[in-house]
């Protein structure tokens, strides 16, 4: 382990976010809704906390080694997560106490977008953007966007890439060079985000709800500027808007980046996650309306039909936006909708989740056991895309699988042990480590009805779903720290 | 630039280091061996994509449709030429690259055309080793010999003894110790640390120095800094591989040469090439052959198998038993510098000798040779300046005039036939090689620049 040059790193990039608050300041000052107050102060001690462990190591320059890389992303993820509360809580809006603020933030960051602010119409406009933007900034991921502006990481920069980037398969790179890699993905990712903008405000949306949307619905992330969510505008053009960019968003970006560089639609085609990603959405897409439609759940076929391929994408991207009252809808719908948030996005997209291509993984190779057992002697590679994968990757998954689901056990244990009732617990687990935000039961409109330890079991909860679990156990093992 | 290169073997992977080292340098490694790259990636920041190389659809996901440069450098000629056809047909990749070993191959000028096997330059890394031994071995008392201008000037590394001339002298009365002779010291080595050649430094014994001169002169100037030794007479070489066998070819004439091979199959086919050099069955490291094979009288020992661990242990071994002078392949760069302190006098780097004479293709401005001397302490570098002094930074004026980057210094020059050691107020002329030397790596491209024909001066 080099600590210098990991404190160096990370002064670095502290530093760096401190950038973030100036947006907020600025909308501040335009809208002069009186917050700009509590963005400068946590600006000053932000860049000042960061030039602080920078100035006395800033000579170690070495190369990352791999565990170096894990160190750095999970310190960022953590301290960022925590810092970024400070002017959250600095505002004073609605009493806030500080383990609301860093829930919001944490939320905010892992792009989950579980709220516990009440009343979010009213908050000024620099808090609204700044709740937007760490979405934002969290959605392609803050070290990804590190990467691309500090050249300097070097080949470290793939260490800490691959500590963040979502997905089983992390070494794949879309340009020889990290940076240029770091850099097509942020470009990619602002492109849609633009895109995403012009379209909600041509549909309707003032100018700044546009804008903070598009933030939010690019990042898969679920926070809005309104209680009611997208449910606010009222608005079929606006879901519809909705709709396309979280699917846009929910794949693999190195996919957007080869389709765009050969101007064709044949890399999508050609992706064996993709299409499962499309086909699983279609069929619960399908289930959902014909059981809305079945219950009489709304008056109009065309009202079933709009509002349950948005809940079902919303969710099943994990974004987390709502039109309707989705957790009051009749029978296995929540449930339902909640388990597809396990399978969640692409890996290399913005999406949270256990991410497409693992369940694909998993199901090949459930089917190559089932026909093990016909042919004991066969030899059945398991194929992605015509391609075998390698052993490796389909045992990592395994791993990763067992892990996950043991640690949302863990957590629901724990949740009701703070006196959650089972429902709630459930779904709050689900929502925060698949990055989904809104859950079932008493989480389902926001999450300020839950106590204390709850919010900060959650708030861990986030942070191993966005850094895929591993990134974050690996340094509580033994090993790690041995020299 | 953006480069593809194909096989990420020894040479493969050092290529690699080398270029990803540059940051304007693109690099996408393709291999078949997964570990090997995932290794290559955990350390450069390059791509890898694990496949046969001269697949046109690897190529393609390679990112051949836009490389400006296609190395191919795996262990089968064969691919290596198909690679190169596939790139240049379908791809219409600029400049194809390809290591090419089988001398069947080497041996056939036309083959290598645009209109039968595109394939613009050919490097083989056994012949050039060869050839680097070779030279040693000529020198006796050299510790690395480089060739420029095709041989007409010469770079020579030796170590100076007590009772050479030159020693304890500063280097500005070198013309009055010999005069006639013109050299120049590019480079001095003493305890391990470089040392700034001004006309005020004082060799010492047991420095290594680094002087360039016209071949015909060499042995005088080694003469100033040591007693010359005698020329080599007998030759052992440990490993009939394919570098073993060509030595063993070149040298047979002049030398009594002996090659130990475990290989039998091997043997009885380098008998049959051989003429009069004695092929020995049997290993290296056994001291009874040794013996047998009087050790004791040999004036060098090359061990040149693929092993570098072998090699190196039965260079000490050859060394404790009384061999004059020994010398050791070692691909490893690590125990180079482990070894050459210690009881082997030289050890050849193999891919030192090949990144030389590859980089040279992939610089541009018309650069001949790139060159690493021992140690790393510097780079030699041969770059032909073409154009007038309207066009060129370099043709029509001084040395002194030119405006070359910090640490790089003109030492020679090379028209036609004359070797003219550089001086302040030498003129440089077009189609001169002229022959740098450098202590900082990242200034080559700077050196590229100066010696390429602008438009910018029209």
């Amino acid at each position: 382990m080099q600590l210098l040059v990991i404190q160096r790193i990370f002064g670095l990039l502290v530093m760096v976010f401190s950038i973030a608050l100036m947006p907020p300041i600025a909308t501040g000052l335009i809208y002069g809704d009186g917050a700009v107050e509590p963005f400068v102060e946590a600006f000053v001690l932000t860049l000042g906390f960061g030039f602080l462990l920078y100035l006395p190591v800033r000579k170690h320059r070495k190369e990352l080694r791999l565990r170096d890389g894990f160190l750095v992303v999970v310190l960022f993820w953590t301290v960022l997560g925590i810092a970024g509360g400070l002017p959250i809580y600095l505002s004073g809006v609605y009493d806030i106490s500080i383990t609301d603020a860093v829930f919001e933030s944490i939320s905010g960051i892992t792009t989950t977008g579980a709220t516990v602010i009440v009343g979010i119409d009213n908050l000024p406009h620099s808090l609204l953007l700044y709740r937007q933007e760490l979405q934002w900034l969290g959605g392609m991921g803050i070290i990804v966007l590190a990467v691309a502006v500090l050249p300097m990481l070097g080949v470290g920069g793939m260490q800490l890439f691959r500590a963040e980037t979502p997905g089983p398969v992390k070494d794949t790179k879309l340009t020889p060079r990290i940076t240029e890699t770091a850099k097509a993905l942020w470009y990619i990712y602002l492109g849609l985000t633009v895109a995403c903008c012009l379209a909600y405000w041509l549909a309707g949306m003032s100018f700044f709800d546009a804008m903070s949307h598009s933030f939010s619905t690019v990042a898969i992330g679920g926070f809005s500027t309104h209680d009611a969510s997208i449910g606010y505008f009222d608005s079929t053009a606006i879901q519809f808007i909705a709709i396309v960019f979280m699917l846009l968003s929910g794949i693999n970006f190195a996919i957007h980046f080869i389709a765009f560089r050969h101007r064709s639609l044949k890399p999508y085609q050609r992706d064996a996650e993709f299409r499962t990603y499309i086909l699983v959405l279609f069929i619960v897409s399908i289930i959902t309306v014909g059981y809305l439609q079945f219950m009489h759940t709304f008056d109009s076929t065309t009202e079933s039909i709009i509002e349950g391929l948005f809940q079902v994408v919303s969710i099943g991207t994990t974004t987390g936006f709502t039109t309707a009252e989705y957790y009051s809808w009749p029978g296995f719908l929540p449930v339902l909708l909640l388990y597809v948030s396990f399978i969640g996005g692409c890996s290399g997209s913005t999406g949270g989740g256990i991410k497409v291509i693992r369940i694909l993984l998993l199901v090949k190779q459930g089917v190559r056991e089932l026909r093990r057992l016909v042919h004991p002697n066969a030899e059945f590679p398991v194929k992605i895309g015509k391609k075998p994968m390698p052993e490796k990757v389909i045992e990592a998954v395994w791993g990763f699988f067992a892990a996950y689901f043991a640690i949302s056990a863990l957590m629901i244990l724990l949740l009701m042990a703070t006196g959650l009732n089972q429902e709630t617990a459930f779904s709050a687990v689900a929502a925060c480590l698949n990055n989904l935000g809104p859950g079932l039961g008493d989480v389902g409109r926001n999450f300020s009805s839950i106590n204390d330890p709850a919010k900060w079991i959650l708030c861990m909860a986030m942070l191993l779903g966005r850094l895929e679990i591993f990134t974050l156990l690996v340094l509580f093992t033994p090993t790690f720290w041995k020299k | 630039m953006n480069i593809i290169i194909l096989g990420a073997g020894q040479v493969g992977s050092t290529v690699a280091t080398e270029l990803a080292k540059e940051e304007s340098n693109e690099i996408t490694v393709v291999d078949t061996n997964q570990q090997i790259l995932s290794e290559l990636q955990d350390r450069l920041d390059l791509r890898t994509i694990c496949g046969n190389g001269s697949y046109p659809g690897l190529l393609e996901d390679a990112g051949a449709d836009d490389a400006d440069m296609l190395i191919a450098l795996t262990n089968s000629d064969e691919i290596n030429m198909i690679a190169c056809q596939v790139a240049s047909s379908l791809f219409h990749t600029p400049t194809k690259i390809a290591r090419i070993r089988s001398p069947e191959y080497l041996g056939r000028p036309g083959l290598f055309a645009e209109d039968s096997i595109p394939v613009d330059f050919m490097i083989s890394p056994e012949s050039l080793v060869t050839e680097y031994i070779y030279h040693l071995i000529e020198h006796p008392s050299a510790l690395q010999v480089l060739d420029f201008a095709g041989g007409r000037a010469q770079l020579v590394a030796v170590k100076a003894f007590h009772g050479g001339l030159m020693v304890g002298r500063e280097l500005k009365t070198m013309n009055d110790v010999v005069p006639g002779i013109d050299m120049r010291v590019a480079a001095i080595f003493r305890g391990g640390e470089s040392i700034q050649p001004s006309a005020e430094c004082v060799i010492e014994a047991e420095d290594e120095v680094f002087f360039l001169a016209a071949r015909e002169h060499i042995p005088t100037v080694i003469s100033e800094m040591r007693k010359l030794e005698k020329p080599n007479k007998r030759i052992m070489l440990a490993g009939g591989g394919n570098i073993g066998g060509q030595l063993a070819a070149m040298m047979e004439k002049d030398y009594q040469v002996k090659v130990i091979e475990t290989n039998p199959a091997r043997t009885r086919q380098l008998s049959a090439t051989l003429n009069s050099t004695i092929v020995l069955l049997g290993d290296a490291a056994n001291p009874d052959l040794l013996i047998e094979e009087n050790i004791e009288s040999m004036d060098v020992f090359c061990a040149l198998t693929n092993d570098d661990e072998a090699n190196i242990l039965s260079s000490m071994l050859a060394k404790r038993m009384g061999a004059k002078k020994v010398m050791s392949l070692i691909n490893r760069a690590a125990y180079v510098d482990l070894v050459e302190s210690g009881l082997i006098d030289i050890a050849i780097s193999p891919h030192q000798v090949t990144i030389g004479a590859l980089l040279a293709h992939i610089r541009r401005g018309d650069v001949v040779a790139v060159h690493a001397l021992r140690r790393g302490s510097a780079e030699a570098i041969e770059a032909i300046a073409h154009g007038d002094k309207t066009t060129s930074r370099v043709v029509g004026r001084p040395i002194e005039e030119i405006n070359l980057p910090e640490g790089t210094r003109i030492s020679a020059i090379v028209r036609g036939e004359d070797v003219i050691i550089a001086h302040h107020d030498t003129v440089i002329e077009s189609e001169d090689h002229v022959i740098l030397f450098l202590t900082d790596k990242k200034k080559i491209a700077a050196v590229e620049k100066l010696f390429q024909v602008g438009i910018t001066y029209f």
